[in-house]
């Protein structure tokens, strides 16, 4: 028997196969042109594609960063891109019951069935296969309440104004390389309106899916709040076995007024390419809230297992006095995997607080970094953070790195930082043998245990979801 | 039960145990005295089939089966349970939640159903008075911030839930106070049965009192030089291990 924790087996990827449908299609590249080709396909307003224009026109002269993140990739050849494509036979904003049977197929395939009977009680969703959104279940019955949770497009038609008075305003189109790059050609997201007191009945849910070749996936989802209201969101994503790297590269923006809580949580699972490190999904996200109003609170919970390379920071402006920011993440990198992920949480508005805990799993070859930065603006009073970001390694062929920065301007404020790095044990591995578990029951289960923090802050179904997913992403980690 | 011939192992390539012979008859309690690092632990770890050591030579035959052969999980599905000297940390991970985990295993190995948490509630309640316990403890994390003796109380818990064939104990007399010693020990002595053996390695003749051995072996220096009946631990007491090793100098 050996005694080393190193093993070159992987995990088939279950969720690798490829719908066979007939897309409607961009040309491949990336001009002025295609952003109104994009445009004119979703019939959008005017003041919607100067918007995407001027977002092209920023994006043309910034740099992809290579630099600072701590990933290694091959530039992308943005130009080899597909940048629209829409299955040819879903109706836009059509009801279920003319979605494709192809498509509901797909869906049921990776488990999330679209059929209202079939669904799990209390989840709303939304799904978005490669460029555009196939279907939003319950949209009716949330509207009893004035909840509006349809695509982002069906929101540019439907609610105009709403979409106007919010885009960008968290993450503006200017704010870095890939959030340009969506700005101007963003395809299709979710957007969810939660009026004034209303508190959202279930569990909201999109569920994104990357399936033609050589074609990026930017969606854009948007999340308002209204004063007292309060939301839970879902999103979920997958994509097929291909050799060469997907780039999703999506926007998500929050904005909670008043008194209002938005908790956004994510569970990645997107190819993350095979034992050679070939293929899998580039995913470059930005992800931010805004905290506008006082006593509101924004949290945000991922379990990121998938993706060759995971680039995001969910982040949350405090502006409002009193208001709340979280950030609960689990990353595993495993195989060639490579993440940079963590948060920001900036202090602007008064007696702000937050609380980072990140756990970060490496594996195989994988390399995964914390990044967090914790920014109080001298207003900030009383403002304070708590941050715990811990480590764990599979094997010796991994590493784990933490990048924070902090910095505080004002004298009434406090900042803690804890971090910690530990191996998974031998000893801890043989304890749970020596109780009759197998070498992969028993490092999920000291993983999971790891991660406990962070599963609790998922709701149920998805707690359960994750820990699965954890155990089978890490399989074949240890032999 | 169990059959242990000319057992031979090393760690970090230093040979500890060199040429053990042990031979365990179903329901027999067999004690294991002797200093320290003379390969208590050790055997008890090569028993398991702990990765650190290597076995260089000899066998062990465990209800017709080749022990040495089989995966340590292989071997607690046989039956086969080991009470640390040092239990493990695994923070995170409730006491409840892990030992049913512990249980379905087993169960599975064994072609039995598992058992839904309900089902284990009540198993695990009636376990529970057998080493005095409260329930409260089963919501903590795996012996995480436990204290000494409250860790080895937790590692007899285990084995009266997962109802082992051959229980190796070690050193788990080693930091109980008097009340928990005794608790401990008439824990082991309900859990004593004719199919069931036990290998008890202690420092102590206290614990014997208790727990009476059918068989008392002297470890030295990675060998069994010394056995004996009950009587044995009672002179290791008045004279010490010198005593043994200056007799097997002689021999
Ligand atoms: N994994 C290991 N690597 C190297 N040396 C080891 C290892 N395990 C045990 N040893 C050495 O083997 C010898 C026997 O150790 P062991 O733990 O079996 O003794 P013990 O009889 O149980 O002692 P104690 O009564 O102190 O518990 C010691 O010298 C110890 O340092
Ligand atoms: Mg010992």
């Amino acid at each position: 028997m050996s005694s080393s924790v190193e093993s070159l087996v992987n995990k088939e990827y279950k969720y690798g196969f490829v719908t066979d449908i007939e897309s409607d299609m961009a040309p491949k590249g990336l001009s002025e042109d295609i952003v109104r080709f994009i445009s004119a396909r979703k019939h959008e307003p005017e003041w919607l594609l100067d918007w995407r224009l001027k977002a092209y026109r920023g994006w043309v002269k910034m740099t992809e960063p290579h630099e600072w993140p701590n990933i290694r990739y091959q530039p992308v050849d943005y130009q080899n891109l597909r940048y629209y494509s829409a299955p040819k036979t879903g109706k836009p904003f059509g009801s279920l019951d003319e979605v494709d049977p192809k498509l509901l197929e797909t869906y049921e395939k990776l488990g999330i069935p679209l059929s209202e009977q079939k669904i799990l009680a209390g989840v709303a969703v939304d799904a978005i296969f490669d460029s555009v959104s196939v279907g939003t279940t319950y949209k009716a019955k949330l509207a009893e309440q004035g909840i509006i949770f349809c695509s982002f497009g069906e929101a540019v038609q439907e609610h105009p104004e709403l979409v106007r008075k919010y885009l960008g305003s968290v993450v503006p189109a200017s704010d870095n390389f890939f959030a340009a790059l969506n700005a101007a050609v963003f395809s299709d997201g979710s957007f969810v309106y939660i009026p004034k007191g209303v508190r959202c009945p279930m569990e909201l849910s999109t569920y994104f899916r990357i399936n033609t070749a050589e074609t990026g996936q930017f969606e854009r989802t948007l999340i308002v709040a209204e004063a007292g209201a309060h939301v839970s969101y879902l999103e979920g994503c997958t994509a097929p076995k291909r050799d060469e790297n997907q780039l999703h590269a999506a926007v998500v923006e929050l904005v909670a007024l008043e008194g209002a809580t938005i908790k956004y949580s994510t569970v990645q699972n997107w190819y993350a390419g095979d034992e050679k490190g070939r293929g899998g999904i580039y995913n470059f996200v930005t992800k931010r809230g805004k905290c506008a109003g006082a006593n509101s609170k924004i949290s945000w919970t991922q379990v990121e297992t998938g993706s060759a390379i995971t680039w995001k920071y969910p982040s949350v402006i405090l502006q409002g006095d009193n208001s709340v920011g979280e950030f609960y993440s689990v990353a595993v990198v495993n195989g060639h995997q490579q993440a940079d992920t963590g948060t920001k949480m900036i202090h602007l508005g008064k007696n702000t607080r937050s609380t980072i805990v990140s756990k970060g799993i490496s594996a195989g070859q994988g390399q995964n970094s914390y990044r967090g930065l914790v920014k109080v603006l001298p207003k900030a009073a009383g403002a304070r953070n708590y941050t715990q970001c811990d480590s764990m390694l599979i094997g010796n062929r991994c590493g784990a790195h933490t990048f924070p920065y902090i910095d505080v301007q004002n004298s009434s404020s406090s900042v803690e930082h804890e971090a910690s790095t530990a191996k998974i044990g031998e000893d801890q591995i043989f304890y749970l043998k020596q109780r009759g578990l197998n070498t992969e029951n028993a490092i999920s289960m000291i993983v999971n245990g790891f991660c406990k923090e962070v599963f609790k802050e998922l709701p149920m179904e998805f707690a359960v979801e994750a820990q699965k997913l954890l155990g089978i992403s890490l399989e074949g980690s240890v032999g | 039960m169990l059959n242990i011939k000319d057992l031979r192992a090393s760690a970090g390539g230093v040979e500890i145990l060199k040429g053990i012979n042990l031979a365990v008859r179903p329901g027999e309690v067999h004690a294991i005295m002797g200093p320290n690092g003379s390969g208590k632990s050790t055997l008890a770890q090569v028993l398991a089939g702990h990765p650190a050591y290597e076995v260089t030579g000899g066998s062990v035959t465990y209800l017709e089966q080749d022990l040495l052969d089989m995966e340590p999980e292989e071997r607690a599905q046989a039956g086969v349970f080991l009470a640390f000297q040092y239990p493990v940390e695994i923070p995170g991970v409730s006491n409840a939640y892990f030992l049913r985990a512990a249980y379905n295993e087993i169960r599975k190995a064994r072609g039995m159903e598992e058992v839904d948490s309900m089902d284990f509630i009540d198993l695990l309640e009636e376990k529970l008075k057998l080493v005095e316990w409260e329930s409260e403890i089963m919501s903590r994390a795996v012996n995480a911030g436990f204290s000494g003796g409250e860790k080895k109380r937790n590692e007899i818990l285990q084995l009266a839930v997962l109802e082992p064939k051959l229980a190796i104990l070690d050193e788990t007399d080693s930091g109980l106070d008097i009340d928990a010693l005794r608790i401990v020990a008439a824990g082991v002595n309900k859990l004593r049965s004719q199919d069931r053996s036990f290998i008890v390695v202690t420092h102590y003749q206290r614990l014997l009192n208790y727990i009476v051995p059918d068989h008392v072996h002297v470890l030295s220096s990675g060998r069994i030089v010394r056995s004996g009946g009950k009587e044995l631990a009672l002179e290791l007491e008045a004279r010490g291990y010198e005593w043994v090793e200056a007799a097997e100098a002689m021999a």
